[in-house]
């Protein structure tokens, strides 16, 4: 067993005033992928953008260490160069910045804060061209404004892009099933798969099982208001998907 | 302040007589009725005030209230290399510059053009060939309602001419470089009148930049006009950079009037100026035209720019696609009013219109006002417009993927410039703008 990348201990979270997490522990080693499902309102896009250091969020009581470090004393931008990436739900459109020209300046962020020289444009074009070609993808969307213009699937496909260039150790995928039609949800999972190594980890928040029949998670874990109700192996996802959530949110209520 | 500006109409009517009496007495007649109609209707109009609807958000006080005279060819004219920054090196090797509105032959560089192809002064073409100038002259700048637009006709006497005859192409760039001198006496504020025509005619292809920039950070006026014709089938990149002096007052009015299936590129920036109006108006005059109008403003301090465009959907089955961006800083104001008029029968007009203001700081100010007419009934006309700081959402996309928050928000300001400095062909413009752009962040 891998040592423990993240560790999230009796978290709780709120936005504009409402408490939304209400006490969530989990521990995710290296090189795992676990999995957070659950229904809409539970707080599962709450804990990833909490994660990443969404400024909106207040962190109430609770610690997350990531990598033996206090993730919640770190800035956005320094827990990106430490390794963690959120893929977003709802990717945001940059004005008059290529997708190419965003990325080189991530990576060379990140680059930097390890100590690594940066890439100049030409460098960059290769090492581009490595990471789509490992991936099997083509360049055609490096050239165009960040996400704008757009379709849902582009947006989301280019989430994972940037995971892939940027190489996190901790990648949190805040419903990146969501909007994708099966073929490009099949192509996100087959990226994320060739993505997977013994030493990243994944975080896949979710509400439904499909993408999960394409990633084999080792942790399955179902967030309900706010906190952990039940987990289990990939065999718990396929349960969810012939039961639903409701036996669950009524079982957390009782406990 | 109404006498201050009353006195200076008359000036300016009393500097136009003398001239029409000395300077400008051997211009044929047809010249002399159009220059008469111009002092005429300006000595009617007088200023436009904050009380008309099209000067709303602008002060010509600053104007009306400054004892600018005329402007005489400088004596001494600027060495080459002082012209370099302005230029685009080799990617534009043929250029027309003027300084202080007066056409500079020694550092104006015309050859090797296509047959028929005209560029020269449009004192020049006015000597030699009137028969090519006068059907286009004032015939699309209307300066009936316009004081600023009347006063340069009063003054038509040198700019630049262009004419592109049918199928003919001109690959390169053409540079028109307007340089205002500094004055030989220091406390002279001069004005300067130029006026240019552009004609592409038919099935013909032409790209011109137009700059305005100056030597020193001296107060002048320029009250500047261009009418743009582009033949059926014809296509203009047209480039328009105003990169005057922090000091001086810019006013212009740029006019395309567009055939058949024809194209036309028109990009304007502005970078310089204390006080800046541009009026840019299109006329689509015959079927299946496109227009694009790009435009961005990146002020500081206390500049002001208006931008006053309208688009005229004359003829049916034509495209115009408008973007105009505002970056404002310090205590600059910005101002931009978006009119698109859709004529009856004007069918299967595609209008598109947006304009987003990007405010670096509280004290910045932006009024946007799209105002759109429509007279025809199967069109699709869509406007939007943004006035605001710089969205949360993309800064903490952009940090989480590792950028400091300084840099982030620096990369969010620079893509509103670059949205549109993208949208031009010629590299170095692309570039030569991309530095001043990215130079102006820096200070901020």
């Amino acid at each position: 067993m891998g040592k423990a990348l993240l560790e999230v201990k009796g978290l709780r979270v709120a936005v504009a005033g409402i408490e939304i997490l209400k006490g969530v522990d989990l521990t995710i080693r290296e090189g795992e992928v676990h999995a957070i499902m659950g229904p809409n309102g539970s707080g599962k896009s709450t804990l990833a953008q909490v994660l990443a250091g969404h400024p909106a969020y207040t962190v109430l009581a609770g610690s997350v260490t990531y990598d033996g470090k206090d993730l919640l004393a770190m800035a956005p931008e320094e827990r990106a160069r430490e390794g963690v990436f959120l893929a977003f739900q709802y990717p945001v459109e940059v004005r008059g910045i290529t997708n190419s020209y965003f990325l080189r300046s991530a990576l060379n962020a990140i680059r930097k804060h390890r100590g690594l020289p940066e890439l100049d444009p030409i460098d960059f074009l290769q090492f581009l061209e490595q990471k789509l070609k490992a991936i099997g993808w083509d360049d055609s969307m490096m050239n165009r404004p960040v996400n704008e213009g757009f379709s849902g699937g582009e947006k989301k496909r280019n989430e994972i892009l940037q995971l892939a260039v940027l190489e996190p150790r901790l990648a949190i995928l805040d419903e990146t099933d969501s909007g994708l039609d099966i073929d490009a949800l099949k192509t996100v999972a087959e990226t994320v798969n060739r993505l997977r190594n013994p030493d990243r980890s994944f975080l896949i928040v979710t509400h439904y099982q499909r993408l999960l029949d394409y990633i084999t998670p080792d942790v399955v874990r179902v967030l309900a208001d706010g906190r952990i109700v039940k987990s289990g192996g990939p065999e718990l996802a396929h349960e969810l998907e012939a039961k639903g959530y409701d036996w669950l949110r009524d079982g957390a209520m009782v406990s | 302040m109404m006498a201050a500006q009353t006195g200076s109409v008359e000036r300016l009517v009393g500097a136009y007589h003398a001239w029409a009496k000395n300077g400008a007495s051997r211009a044929p007649a047809w010249l002399k009725d159009l220059r008469d109609g111009g002092i005429a209707r300006f000595g009617a109009l007088g200023f436009p005030t904050m009380k008309q609807e099209a000067w709303r958000f602008t002060s010509v006080a600053a104007i009306a209230e400054t004892a600018f005279e005329l402007a005489h060819p400088a004596s001494r004219i600027p060495h080459p290399a002082q012209i370099e920054p302005f230029l685009l090196g080799d990617a534009a090797p043929h250029r027309l510059v003027f300084v202080n509105g007066f056409f500079s032959p020694e550092l104006s560089s015309v050859a090797g053009f296509p047959a028929g192809v005209r560029v020269e002064s449009l004192a020049q073409a006015l000597v030699a060939s009137p028969d090519l100038v006068r059907p286009h002259l004032c015939k699309y700048a209307a300066f009936q309602d316009r004081p600023f637009a009347a006063l340069n006709t009063a003054f038509v006497r040198d700019g630049a001419f262009v004419h592109v005859p049918a199928k003919s192409a001109v690959q390169e760039p053409i540079q028109l470089l307007f340089l205002a001198a500094p004055a030989q006496d220091g406390d002279k504020r001069v004005v300067a009148h130029p006026r240019n025509l552009v004609v592409i005619e038919r099935e013909a292809r032409a790209t011109v930049v137009e700059t305005y920039a100056s030597l020193e950070q001296n107060t002048y006026w320029t009250n500047a006009v261009t009418e743009i014709v582009v033949g059926d089938g014809a296509r203009v990149d047209y480039h328009r950079v105003q990169r005057e002096s922090g000091r001086a007052c810019h006013v212009a009015a740029t006019e395309t009037h567009q055939g058949r299936d024809s194209t036309v590129n028109l990009h304007a920036v502005a970078f310089g100026g204390a006080l800046s109006r541009h009026d840019l108006r299109s006329v689509m005059a015959g079927p299946g035209g496109t227009l694009i109008l790009n435009g961005l403003y990146l002020l500081a301090g206390e500049q002001h720019a208006d931008h006053h465009t309208t688009i005229e959907h004359a003829a049916p089955h034509c495209a115009s696609h408008e973007y105009f961006n505002g970056v404002l800083d310090g205590r600059s104001r910005g101002v931009f009013t978006g009119r698109i008029i859709v004529r009856p029968g004007a069918q299967k007009t595609d209008s598109k219109q947006t304009n987003n203001n990007l405010l670096l700081s509280a004290d910045a100010h932006a009024d946007s006002q799209p105002q759109l007419e429509i007279y025809a009934d199967d069109v699709k006309c869509t406007h939007g417009s943004t006035v605001g700081p710089l969205d949360p959402r993309a800064l903490f996309y952009l940090r989480s993927r590792g950028l400091g928050e300084r840099e982030a928000r620096r990369l969010l300001t620079y893509g509103f410039g670059a949205e549109i400095l993208g949208r031009m062909e010629i590299a170095p413009l692309r570039a030569q703008l991309d530095r001043i752009v990215r130079g102006r962040l820096a200070e901020t």
